[in-house]
């Protein structure tokens, strides 16, 4: 055995994560449960010994490893031989052919977090990462501030690791995500108020609780859950990067952190370097990011929200002013769509593809949409669009907008009628919306 | 008096307290009597040109300060000012 191997056998079960370091002016801080720089404020972020990494971390190292997220566990900020694993990430890359002949481009892909386990949207990749390090911590009880997704994943998560939970939600979420939060039996608190009320509060919360905020004092390790839906593309690409990507900004986390999965791959070796360009999605009731970039500012006006995408409805997002630098420097853009649009893009992507999307998802093929009728994205490009929610979660969304059921009597002849009641009912509605 | 609300980073400059009393009829006035009570704090949370930086987000009875008078926003007895750093998304 050589040495290389030798040391690539040795190590594979370790990490190579070594402190926290300041965004902004660069000061390190040891890897606890901090998320903001003593000295100038900024965000922090994990820093990686990516030449330990490069050295130890090949292409079949990751392919022999779990089927899910912890594949990637070099490049994730946590210590343990045995992190939670619910079966998060490797969510399925679908060649949308037809949604893409809709569209007139020739090669689209979506990553599907929809069908994310253990419920239903990307945050579980986050979360699976964020309580993995609270554990670490020693942290007993856990908590965040949601918009919804993120209260499902916490509360499931920490029931699967038998973690204390309390979370937080604005007060009018869409039921199925309040359910889908309660069956879990955390301490749920709905707020009245938005959710950077919410936010708010939560902070205020941390500050005197000792309590691990998945998005407050864990956000560094949290946040990097996100880079797997930039590790997962390439390889399910067979190892390579694509031209373009179009992703759903709400605080710009997610957005930067699939640009920072990408960058990684390539500074490690695993991938061929190439230009990827970074478009960003926002509805246009909440779309500080999209006003910004489109007024060529760096920095973020806070918004009061007002929008169906309840999931992006972030009116001050911490990340935003990276999500415009990594939009401009990648000749990428970043629009906004109208509620109805989301709603049609909603429909869209289920008509096409088979993949029912809630909101957020409805706001991102909204944006594809728009993006391809400016010549925004140029149909040769390889194209990546991340729906991050499923539709069960935001039916209230789209009620009254997908039909009925024909109602019918148990004979034949009855059914013979409402068949051809529906043809002629189809018939109208494909003159009325096909071109 | 007014009562302003310490993030956990901030809290070494104030003897661990989350909570530290201020007089000022403004923003700017409470940071230069939080700066007198507890030293060295302006500098964190205010840039070389003496503006807030830019991941600093203050509330005034829980509105954020930009959508009422940023800096100037006024200030009366028993208001309860909270200093907050941004957070990531969810």
């Amino acid at each position: 055995m050589t040495q290389a191997t030798q040391e690539k056998a040795t190590t594979s079960a370790t990490t190579a994560f070594r402190a926290l370091q300041c965004k902004e002016c660069g000061a390190e801080y040891e890897p606890k449960a901090t998320h903001v720089c003593e000295l100038c404020f900024g965000p922090l972020e994990v820093k990686y010994d990516y030449d330990f990494l490069r050295r130890t971390v090949t292409r079949e190292t990751i392919q022999a490893g779990p089927f899910s997220i912890w594949r990637y566990r070099p490049f994730l900020p946590v210590m343990s031989d045995n992190p939670i694993d619910v079966g998060t990430g490797m969510t399925p890359l679908l060649q949308a052919h037809r949604l893409a002949r809709r569209l007139g481009l020739k090669k689209l892909y979506i990553k599907n977090d929809a069908v994310n386990m253990p419920t239903l949207s990307f945050k579980d990749r986050v979360v699976s990462v964020a309580l993995t390090r609270a554990r670490e911590l020693g942290f007993t009880t856990v908590s965040c501030a949601s918009t919804g997704n993120l209260a499902n994943s916490t509360a499931a998560i920490a029931a699967h690791a038998g973690l204390d939970c309390c979370v937080f939600i604005p007060s009018d979420l869409e039921a199925g995500k309040v359910l889908g939060t309660l069956i879990y039996n955390p301490t749920l608190m709905a707020v009245h108020g938005n959710y950077d009320q919410v936010n708010r509060l939560c902070s205020e919360v941390a500050n005197t609780h000792g309590w691990g905020f998945v998005n407050i004092n864990l956000r560094p390790y949290y946040s990097e859950g996100s880079k797997t839906l930039g590790y997962e593309v390439i390889e399910q690409l067979g190892w390579q990067l694509p031209d373009h990507i179009v992703a759903p900004l709400a605080s710009g986390s997610l957005f930067t952190k699939i640009y920072k999965g990408f960058q990684e791959f390539v500074e490690v070796g695993l991938v061929e370097g190439k230009p990827v360009r970074f478009s960003g999605a926002q509805a246009e009731g909440c779309s500080p990011i999209a006003q910004a970039f489109s007024e060529g500012r760096d920095f973020i006006s806070p918004v009061k929200p007002n929008t169906i995408a309840k999931s992006l409805a972030i009116g001050n997002p911490a990340d935003g002013v990276y999500a415009i630098d990594i939009a401009h420097k990648t000749n990428g853009n970043i629009e906004s769509v109208t509620d109805a649009e989301i709603i049609e893009g909603m429909k869209l992507l289920a008509e096409t593809e088979g993949i029912f999307t809630e909101t957020a998802g409805g706001t991102t093929i909204a944006t594809l949409k728009k993006l391809v009728e400016a010549g925004k994205i140029d149909p040769d490009e390889t194209t990546v669009v991340y729906i991050t929610g499923n539709g069960l979660k935001t039916q209230e969304a789209v009620q009254g907008y997908v039909g009925e059921p024909l109602t019918i009597e148990p004979k034949l002849e009855s059914f013979e009628r409402a068949l051809e009641r529906s043809r002629t009912l189809d018939r109208l509605e494909w003159q009325q919306v096909l071109v | 008096m007014v009562k302003v609300l310490i993030p956990t980073p901030l809290q070494k400059l104030t003897n661990d307290q989350a909570v530290v009393d201020c007089k000022g009829r403004n923003i700017s006035e409470l940071l230069e009597s939080l700066e007198s009570s507890c030293p060295g704090i302006k500098a964190r949370l205010c840039d070389d040109q003496g503006k807030l930086r830019r991941f600093v987000n203050f509330y005034v009875n829980s509105e954020d300060i930009r959508f009422l008078e940023n800096e100037n926003t006024k200030l009366n007895d028993g208001d309860e000012v909270s200093i907050i750093p941004a957070i990531a998304g969810g």
